[in-house]
């Protein structure tokens, strides 16, 4: 087993090797380069030629690549080109908030879709599973702007419960941040929620049609043991890679959220450094999400393999 | 023939009735209402796309225009009507180019296999180590915001999922023995593919299309909201939600309304697959505990 | 009134998938005494297994009870509430499934499943329970009765797993067990301790059964009284002894007649060696990725003969037909056909070559395809190797269809409208099309009933007197391929270790393996289980399992009269004896068995 486990890191080390590829190709190769974006339209031949070669950007793109790559595991992730602040400092301050949303959203709806998940496929065919059904199909389908202005407009606006800004100070006490967090947190966790629900429950559904379930059945166990015991056990490997796609599924969520109610967050980072075309920015944005993606999906998979009694036992 | 217990399938009946449950009709409705507005617009809107019409910004319902203006007193149900155009039309062809990457690679790698399937299932993996939102944001970084890049970009983006749809659909078809049949006969990959495979994957890659066509328009509504999308003054109702969020203060309802028009249209897509996906999940042995 | 278990006028209903509910089991009555084994037997579809599970008010999804009475210890269950009802599941009632590798739940420990129903009905405490886990473990005959229940589903092999699926539905002491066709999945040479051990556990414990089966020489063994079931209706019912031997139904003698009788008892073709060699497999070595299936094999197909190759799942009989076809490359060795050598990928085969050695597969299910006419599924190879066009192609594809037996006009269906014998005569039929030399069947009759399987080997039949064509038959079932095929080659594990003319192969001296399988095909006479059970072969064969790439001959570790020395280290002799017959074996040809 933990042959497969140390692959399976290998792999994902491979994975994140190949996404800074990506990145580095999609911000680096065309049209123009960094010195066209700074110098923007004001720019002349010399100039354009002289912050080449102070930024290094005559040598050939793989050592440019490699430095690049050497400066992102330093922890160097460059300087922006809009404040010209080092990315890193940048980042940090806003880290916090984005991470702070997405770990109160994922505390919320992770249990709570497996919850009704489990529940749904217990009633299975019943009306609360019907309605389940109905109301997460329409709910996938809803974009998560919607969502969060409807919640904003409701609860923010006419009822004035909560705040429509989600700043938070260091001085707030409990009551304030809840006022502060609540909407978004709300929005992000609808934003994944269906998804998770539904298919915690289709992959619960799906252990039901094998053998070993209605070998359990005929031997008088009550439902709830069934799906706990008997189920959940052999469905756990597909709920766990259903929580790592949505959890990293967030992001996108969270850069809606965060324009929403102007949480001061990495991805509207992210986003005004696209707007302004700030390559390091982007670059670094894009890695510190793509190997938090990388990195759940992984915890996912070895956790899968851990739970498996094959892998754990073998013949 | 001395078959005397061997019994004949009833002729399965299809076609006996689409057997329309009422979910999808009002979907099927909502839809073709759409298709109906997108068609004919131009003829039907009161105003032009981008013409203003009355010095109050923000007006309410009935004034002005009637669902009211925008923040630049532009009527709103003219630029709904115009964007229903901008919005389904982006929406489509961005699919059908994700289709024609996904498809094309996913049926090729699981008939090649080999190293062609080992090298792009590889690729695809990366792309898809991704959120797709994120891949997209860096591309549109790198390229710039035009209509090209965003059909690009989303297409290609979207393609991720088609590729494995299909590159599964093409396995498990592709091991069938009435394949297996035809390549011992001696038959072509492309006969396999277009008269063996192929008719067999229509159903799925019906409803995948379904799909990838609610989530495109989606993603490409996030990318206007997010003012990385169309870009003014076109009308697109991702753009319009994007242009007047700020009057949600002022009570207008000029965002929400797209916002809205936005849902109605993918919730209806979502259901019409779902219903021609008939996932009637049978019974199950839980179910029969109870009987 | 010593009754279990009564059923009364029971009405079963089911729907398929979208459709409306349609009658499967029509006013069915029946009881079971205390102690003893009833029967039911039918062909797929006779509802049998429905009604077993009805027995403990139970329908599988899709199905519903629709009506009549089921009579449990004296009450009737079906007036009682489903939860009532599911109480006595697992406790008064309990089920052995036809697979038990499949109703294991592989994420749980064998032990916790096989005590988990006693324990939750409250007959006592963990400890206790896994104490007398242990005794019945004993009494199955399970190799390591104390650390079993430790191991998880995958750890163990098949024959223990149903077995252990025995204990598991014993465990709670029962006073009816349902058995539903629980050796079906079996090899034949598994089947037997597996046969046995159900047996000895349902007569020791003294509870009624109800075993469901379709193998009426398994009823044979085991069932005191047998109920024939057609398309969900009682047919006949009787003593074992009078439905074997003197049946009254007449849908029971059909059933009857269609048993073959042991492979020795066949009148066996007689083999014309003059014919010339149509397919010749020389030492062929084949596998997948690491895995090596076939190793050092040779067969030959002479024009207008039959080939039977024998041996139980895994032994690589569907890889030959798939190495001659050019569909699984091989790795060493090679193929001629038709004197001339093939190439080992059918990519670089000419069509004539194609044309010449056709397959047919298993399930014709699977190997029709669903969205094309019957007239485009047998045109085309009409035209792919023929080319044949228009009216002259619709004409042959007539005639096809008359050649195995089926009218004209099913050439406009859908293969989802044909039954499975009619879509197996389309199968052969598609290989007839190329007009061939050979044929490869691969287990084409496995998936049908035996009526239906009897009408397709007669076809085949008809059809090598007509055509003049070669069969190459594949087979798990000894008493098909010893009333079909001219010669027989038996395999093990990937090796060849017997072949000849099919009546010397059926007829001693045996390859030890030949002798095992031969005697392990149950007979309908009663009492031979307990007669080939305790023979020393028997023993010997239930104490190994199948090993993969041995290095010496892989059924030493099976075999009880293996040389412990030589057998298992070196690869045995090819033994040439009178008649052509060929054994692989170290005992030499006076000591191999003559019974």
């Amino acid at each position: 087993m933990l042959r497969i486990i140390s692959t399976r890191l290998a792999q994902g080390l491979l994975t994140l090797l190949l996404a800074s590829i990506i990145i580095f190709s999609a911000t680096e190769i065309l049209p123009g380069d960094v010195a066209e974006a700074i110098l923007g339209q004001s720019r002349t031949e010399e100039a354009l030629a002289a912050l080449r070669e102070e930024m290094g950007l005559n040598r050939p793109a793989i050592v440019r690549y490699f430095d690049w790559l050497g400066g992102m595991v330093q922890g160097d992730l460059g300087t922006s080109l809009a404040t010209k602040r080092p990315v890193a400092d940048m980042i940090e301050n806003r880290m916090w908030n984005t991470l702070r949303l997405a770990l109160l959203a994922a505390a919320i709806s992770v249990p709570l879709s497996v919850a009704l998940g489990l529940w749904s496929a217990m009633r299975a065919g019943g009306r609360v599973d019907k309605t389940l059904a109905m109301t997460t199909l329409a709910l996938i389908a809803v974009p998560e702007f919607f969502i969060g202005l409807i919640l904003m407009k409701v609860f923010a606006v006419e009822l004035r419960w909560f705040s429509a800004t989600a700043n938070t100070r260091p001085y707030f006490d409990f009551s304030e941040n809840f006022r502060a967090l609540a909407l978004p947190v709300a929005t992000l966790s609808f934003a994944v929620l269906a998804h998770m629900m539904r298919m915690t429950r289709s992959s619960v559904i799906n252990i039901f049609t094998s053998p070993y379930m209605e070998m359990a059945a005929l031997k008088g166990l009550p439902k709830r043991r069934l799906v706990v015991r008997h189920a959940l056990p052999n469905a756990l490997s597909p709920i766990l890679t259903v929580i790592a796609l949505n959890l990293s599924y967030m992001v996108s969520g969270v850069i809606i959220v965060e324009t929403i109610f102007g949480v001061p967050g990495l991805t509207r980072l992210l986003v005004d450094g696209v707007t302004l075309r700030d390559i390091p920015l982007i670059q670094a944005c894009a890695m510190i999400f793509g190997a938090v993606y990388i990195l759940l999906n992984l915890l996912a998979d070895i956790l899968s393999i851990m739970a498996n009694p094959r892998l754990r036992y073998p013949k | 023939m001395s078959e005397t217990s061997d019994t004949v399938v009833p002729r399965a009946s299809v076609f006996a009735g689409l057997r329309l449950t009422w979910t999808a009709m009002i979907a099927g409705s909502i839809l073709l209402f759409w298709l109906v507005l997108a068609l004919f617009g131009p003829w039907i809107a009161p105003h032009g796309e981008a013409e203003i019409i009355s010095g109050q910004t923000f007006a309410p319902l009935g004034e002005g225009g009637l669902l009211g203006t925008d923040k630049l007193g532009r009527d709103v149900l003219s630029r709904l009507i115009y964007g229903v155009r901008t919005t389904l039309l982006l929406a489509l062809v961005t699919t059908v180019v994700s289709f024609a990457f996904g498809v094309t690679l996913g049926f090729a790698a699981a008939i090649l296999k080999g190293w062609f399937d080992i090298v792009v299932s590889r690729i695809v993996e990366a792309f898809m180590a991704f959120p797709s939102t994120l891949l997209a944001l860096v591309i549109i970084g790198a390229f710039g915001t035009s209509i090209t890049v965003l059909v690009l970009t989303v297409g290609l983006v979207l393609s991720t999922s088609v590729f494995r749809v299909s590159r599964a659909l093409g396995y498990d078809i592709g091991v069938m023995d009435f394949v297996e049949a035809a390549r011992a006969r001696g038959e072509g990959t492309w006969w396999i593919l277009t008269r063996e495979i192929l008719p067999n994957c229509m159903a799925p890659l019906i409803a995948e299309f379904g799909l990838r066509f609610t989530f495109s328009i989606l993603f490409l509504s996030g990318l206007s909201f997010l003012g990385l999308g169309i870009q003014e003054p076109a009308a697109d109702w991702g753009l319009m939600v994007q242009e007047n969020v700020g009057g949600l203060f002022l009570g207008s309802s000029a965002a929400l309304i797209p916002a809205a028009c936005i849902a109605s249209l993918t919730v209806s897509m979502n259901l019409l697959v779902d219903w021609f996906q008939q996932r009637q999940q049978g019974e199950t042995v839980l179910e029969k505990i109870d009987q | 009134m010593n009754d279990i278990i009564t059923i009364k006028n029971l009405k079963i209903e089911g729907r398929p998938p979208g459709g409306e509910y349609v009658s499967i089991v029509k006013d069915l009555s029946l009881n079971v005494r205390k102690g003893e084994v009833l029967a039911l037997i039918g062909e797929s579809g006779s509802g049998k297994s429905t009604i077993s599970l009805a027995a403990m008010g139970f329908a599988r999804p899709g199905c519903r009870i629709a009506g009549g009475e089921v009579w449990l210890n004296g009450r009737n269950i079906m007036a009682l509430s489903p939860r009532e009802r599911h109480a006595l599941r697992g406790d008064e009632v309990s089920y052995v499934a036809q697979s038990a590798a499949a109703s294991f739940n592989p994420a749980l420990r064998i032990g916790k499943q096989v005590i988990e129903a006693p324990l939750w009905h409250g007959v006592g405490d963990a400890a206790a329970l896994t104490a007398t886990t242990v005794e019945l473990y004993r009494k199955l005959d399970l190799p390591n009765p104390e650390t079993v229940g430790q191991k998880f589903p995958h750890q163990v092999s098949g024959g223990q797993l149903q077995r252990l699926m025995a204990a598991m539905a014993m465990s709670c002491g029962p006073d009816l067990l349902i058995l539903d066709e629980p050796t079906t999945a079996l090899d034949v040479t598994t089947q037997i301790e597996v046969l046995k051990a159900f047996k000895d556990i349902i007569r020791d414990q003294g509870t009624a059964a109800i075993y469901v089966t379709h193998d009426l020489a398994v009823v044979a063994q085991v069932a005191d009284r047998i109920l024939v079931l057609k398309n969900g209706e009682m047919v006949e019912e009787g003593s074992t002894d009078q439905i074997l031997h003197n049946p009254q139904h007449e849908y029971t003698r059909t059933l009857m007649a269609a048993v073959r009788p042991a492979p020795h008892l066949v009148d066996h073709v007689r083999a014309s060696a003059a014919q010339a060699t149509v397919v010749s497999v020389r030492n062929v070595t084949a596998g997948y990725g690491a895995l090596t299936i076939l190793s050092d094999v040779s067969v030959d197909v002479r024009a207008a003969s039959v080939v039977g190759v024998i041996g139980e799942s895994g032994c690589g009989k569907s890889t030959l037909a798939r190495v001659v076809a050019g569909l699984t490359p091989l790795r060493a060795g090679k193929i001629m056909l038709d004197g001339q050598v093939a190439a080992p990928n059918l990519n670089d085969r000419p069509r004539a070559a194609l044309k010449d050695c056709q397959i047919v597969f298993q399930m014709a299910d699977t190997a029709l395809n669903p969205r094309q006419r019957i007239n485009d599924i047998l045109g085309r190879p009409l035209e792919f190797y023929q080319g044949l066009k228009g009216s002259a192609r619709a004409d042959r594809v007539g005639d096809l269809l008359e050649l195995v037996d089926l009218p004209r006009n099913f050439a406009s269906r859908y293969p989802g409208e044909l039954s499975g014998g009619q879509k197996q005569r389309i199968n052969l039929a598609r290989a007839l099309a190329a007009d061939p030399k050979v044929i490869l069947c691969d287990e084409v009759t496995s998936a049908l009933d035996t009526v239906v399987a009897a009408g397709v080997i007669e076809l085949l039949k008809s059809l090598k007197d007509k055509l003049g064509v070669a069969y190459m038959f594949i087979s798990h079932d000894l008493s098909t391929v010893a009333s079909f095929a001219d010669e027989v080659v038996v395999l093990y594990a990937g090796r060849v270790v017997e072949q000849g003319p099919s009546k010397a192969v059926f007829s001693p001296p045996f390859h030890p393996y030949t002798k095992l399988l031969l005697s392990s095909v149950p007979e309908m006479r009663q009492g031979w289980l307990e007669g080939v059970a305790d023979t020393s072969e028997a023993k010997a064969a239930s104490a190994g399992s199948v090993v993969i790439g041995a290095k010496g001959c892989p059924f030493s570790n099976r075999c009880a009269l293996a040389i412990v020395g030589t057998c298992e280290k070196t690869a045995p002799p090819i033994r040439e004896l009178p008649g052509r017959l060929q054994i692989a074996c170290h005992l030499p040809a006076a000591q191999l068995p003559l019974t």
